[in-house]
């Protein structure tokens, strides 16, 4: 794994509907800012700079890391972007991460963002591409299938999907950055809302949101303030149409958790981890995940979510912050999930802290379910 | 007896050439300024800056002029003590929309009335606000004067005032040439023919379609060609409620088929069949129409 590498500091906007008062640059430098501040460092602090964000035709922006680049105090540094499609925030952070654990630099600010209000995403996700008729119909056109396979295995009955919608809502009343913020949502609620791609009803799909998300990384040399140290970090990809592919539990997905709880030393997720912030745009994808990362036998995820392990008060917090469910700037929302991780451990987590909280996992994932991003964070060096 | 006991007849009274008003060194500042493109306002004693400006000082009667002034604007970059150029932008305080513009109003589309706090200023100008839709009307918002280009020393020398620049719109437009290349060209003639082509992989064991040259899995390179369908069994599938312009009506069934004798789905409209009837299992045969696939229906039972 290399050098040791923590957090030092994590910067987010307010994920809102609509950022209209400030450019991508006035976005991004925000979260930057906030980072900085909380490492308690300034923009000459930074050696390097690595910027994520989901593909260039959702704003229509070309290479946006070049119009960047001033926002982001990068003039005379290296600075790279990094593209995984959702899993995208996950991607950069590591990518950053193993800057430091390369021994190549000391701090490395990383940045994630999306404005969606200046986005198509269900647009760009469904171009018409020639010689295909391959129809699909925006990401939840995409994963609703993939849902109705999962319900179908495991015996599911209908309404987890609605508890992990009401759960994750609840959640992000606590989190001052969420986007939606519903006091009172209730099961009659979310079930009341129609479906937009059936099994996928309107409140069990994530938000549309401007915001990004920035933290920065540290070699242990050069910590300042509170650190979360990196325990372990894995990517892995796989081919969306490969003969066999399994896309309700991706081997990818597990064999990207294998390789991140073998770098941290967890053998078990659900007794050695406190905190989990793992990417569920959809809420069945809570159920899904938890057995994809081994938090219990396949087909038994659902009853974890049932039975409350994954509510705040449960043994195995998922998604604390309100996750992907109610706040999603795309390419920032891998970012979020690990940058809320490194919050939890940190203690700094507010409202939503899991009290304790001593290691955390944090997830991205991304395309067609074939991209995977995960870290463990934790309070002691590893 | 006259035929109509109450007739109505047009009448104008109209003073000859208009009459003439000495506009006194206030006034005739502020008209002269803006003839020039600036907007000036008059401070009073207790420092309040007064727009548009008045000769005498409501607040107290006495004069807002202080000193002899040059009532011709000044050269040099400071106005003077009594007069400050405020603006040009303002504030929106309070505005009604007008939605049918009468004759004589400034615009002839609908706009508002608004009562615009200039910066600088301490009192609110009335004026025209182009905005468009009353939608992009609210309280708060930032406006600029619209100039006219031909200037006389007038309050409509300003035409109106609009909202500031907060967006633009970026269009992109890519345009390619593109061609399927050698596999799917392959495939797409198979399917002008009713066929379903695939390939084998000789390491994997796997048979993919689209047919294609090399195997996704191990990179292997495919050699062996088959057909695969056209009939096949639906492995799962989403009832879509938004529109597409690919499908012929909401809700539409779109499915992942495994075709007899593939290992990868397709996914493509499922038609024909009511979307609640729909199971995973089902069994479905292309439909075939114009050369290519038209979407997979129900197999009919032998």
């Amino acid at each position: 794994m290399g050098n040791r590498c923590a957090v030092i500091g994590v910067g987010q906007t307010h994920y809102t509907t609509r950022r209209r008062d400030v450019s991508m640059a006035g976005l991004v430098r925000e979260a930057a800012l906030r980072a900085l501040e909380d490492a308690g460092l300034t923009f000459a602090d930074i050696d390097a700079v690595v910027v994520g964000k989901a593909p260039d035709l959702f704003e229509g922006v070309m290479m946006p890391e070049a119009y960047l680049a001033d926002a982001l105090g990068a003039a005379g540094k290296p600075m790279t972007r990094v593209h995984t499609a959702g899993s995208v925030g996950g991607s950069t952070a590591l990518v950053g991460a193993s800057l430091i654990q390369g021994g190549v630099h000391d701090r490395v600010l990383v940045v994630a963002y999306e404005k969606q209000s200046e986005s198509n995403a269900t647009w760009a996700l469904t171009t018409h591409l020639p010689f295909t008729s391959s129809l699909v119909v925006g990401a939840g056109g995409y994963f609703a299938p993939h849902i109705r396979e999962y319900m179908r295995r495991s015996g599911a009955p209908d309404h987890i999907g609605t508890l992990v919608a009401v759960k994750d809502r609840l959640n992000a009343v606590k989190n001052p950055y969420a986007h939606l913020r519903i006091p009172g949502i209730d099961r009659a609620m979310v079930e009341s809302t129609p479906m937009l791609w059936e099994p996928i009803r309107y409140l069990e799909t994530c938000p549309s949101s401007d915001g990004a998300c920035a933290i920065v990384l540290s070699s242990e040399r050069a910590v300042t303030g509170t650190p979360a140290w990196v325990h372990g970090g894995a990517m892995r990809s796989e081919p969306i149409f490969r003969a066999g592919r399994d896309t309700v539990s991706p081997q990818a997905g597990i064999d990207c958790a294998a390789d991140v709880y073998r770098q941290a030393g967890v053998t078990d997720p659900r007794r050695d981890l406190d905190v989990a912030e793992v990417y569920v745009p959809f809420s069945w994808y809570e159920p899904m995940w938890l057995e994809n990362l081994g938090f219990c036998g396949v087909n038994e995820g659902w009853k974890l979510t049932e039975a409350g392990a994954t509510a705040l008060d449960g043994d195995i917090p998922w998604n604390a912050s309100g996750g992907v469910l109610s706040s999603n700037p795309i390419g920032a929302s891998g970012l979020i999930r690990f940058a809320e991780a490194a919050l939890q451990v940190r203690g700094m987590a507010g409202e939503h802290q899991v009290e304790g909280a001593r290691r955390a996992l944090g997830h991205a994932y991304g395309g067609g379910a074939q991209f995977f991003a995960m870290w463990i964070v934790g309070a002691e060096k590893p | 007896m006259p035929s109509e006991p109450n007739p109505e007849i047009n009448h104008v009274l109209e003073f000859p050439g208009g009459y003439t008003r000495s506009t006194g060194p206030v006034i005739g500042r502020f008209l002269t300024e803006l003839r020039a493109g600036r907007i000036v306002g008059v401070r009073t004693a207790a420092g309040k800056v007064l727009v548009p400006p008045l000769e005498y000082d409501p607040a107290t009667g006495e004069p807002t002029l202080t000193t002899p002034e040059r009532t011709a604007p000044a050269r040099d970059p400071v106005l003077s003590h009594d007069f400050v150029e405020v603006g040009p932008a303002g504030t929106v305080r309070e505005w009604t929309w007008v939605g049918e513009p009468r004759k004589n109003h400034p615009l002839d589309r609908p706009f508002a009335w608004a009562l615009i706090r200039l910066d600088a200023a301490h009192t609110s100008l009335v004026h025209a606000v182009d905005a468009g839709t009353v939608k992009a009307m609210r309280t708060g918002m930032r406006v600029w004067p619209r100039w006219r280009h031909d200037r006389v020393g007038s309050i409509t020398d300003v035409e109106c005032f609009v909202p500031e620049v907060t967006t633009i719109v970026a269009n992109v437009r890519t345009e390619y040439t593109v061609t399927p290349g050698a596999a799917l060209a392959r495939y797409l003639d198979a399917l002008t023919r009713e066929v379903f082509l695939a390939g084998r992989c000789p390491t994997c064991d796997g048979v993919y379609v689209p047919y294609r040259l090399s195997c996704p899995q191990c990179g292997s390179v495919i050699e062996e060609e088959l057909e695969v369908g056209p009939a096949g069994t639906v492995t799962t599938f989403a009832i879509n409620n938004l529109p597409d312009p690919r499908a012929p009506q909401v809700p539409f069934v779109s499915a992942y088929i495994l075709l007899d004798g593939a290992d990868t789905p397709i996914i493509a409209l499922l038609a024909e069949v009511p979307p609640e009837r729909v199971t995973e299992g089902l069994r479905v045969r292309a439909v075939f129409e114009g050369g290519t696939v038209k979407w997979f229906a129900p197999e009919r039972e032998a």
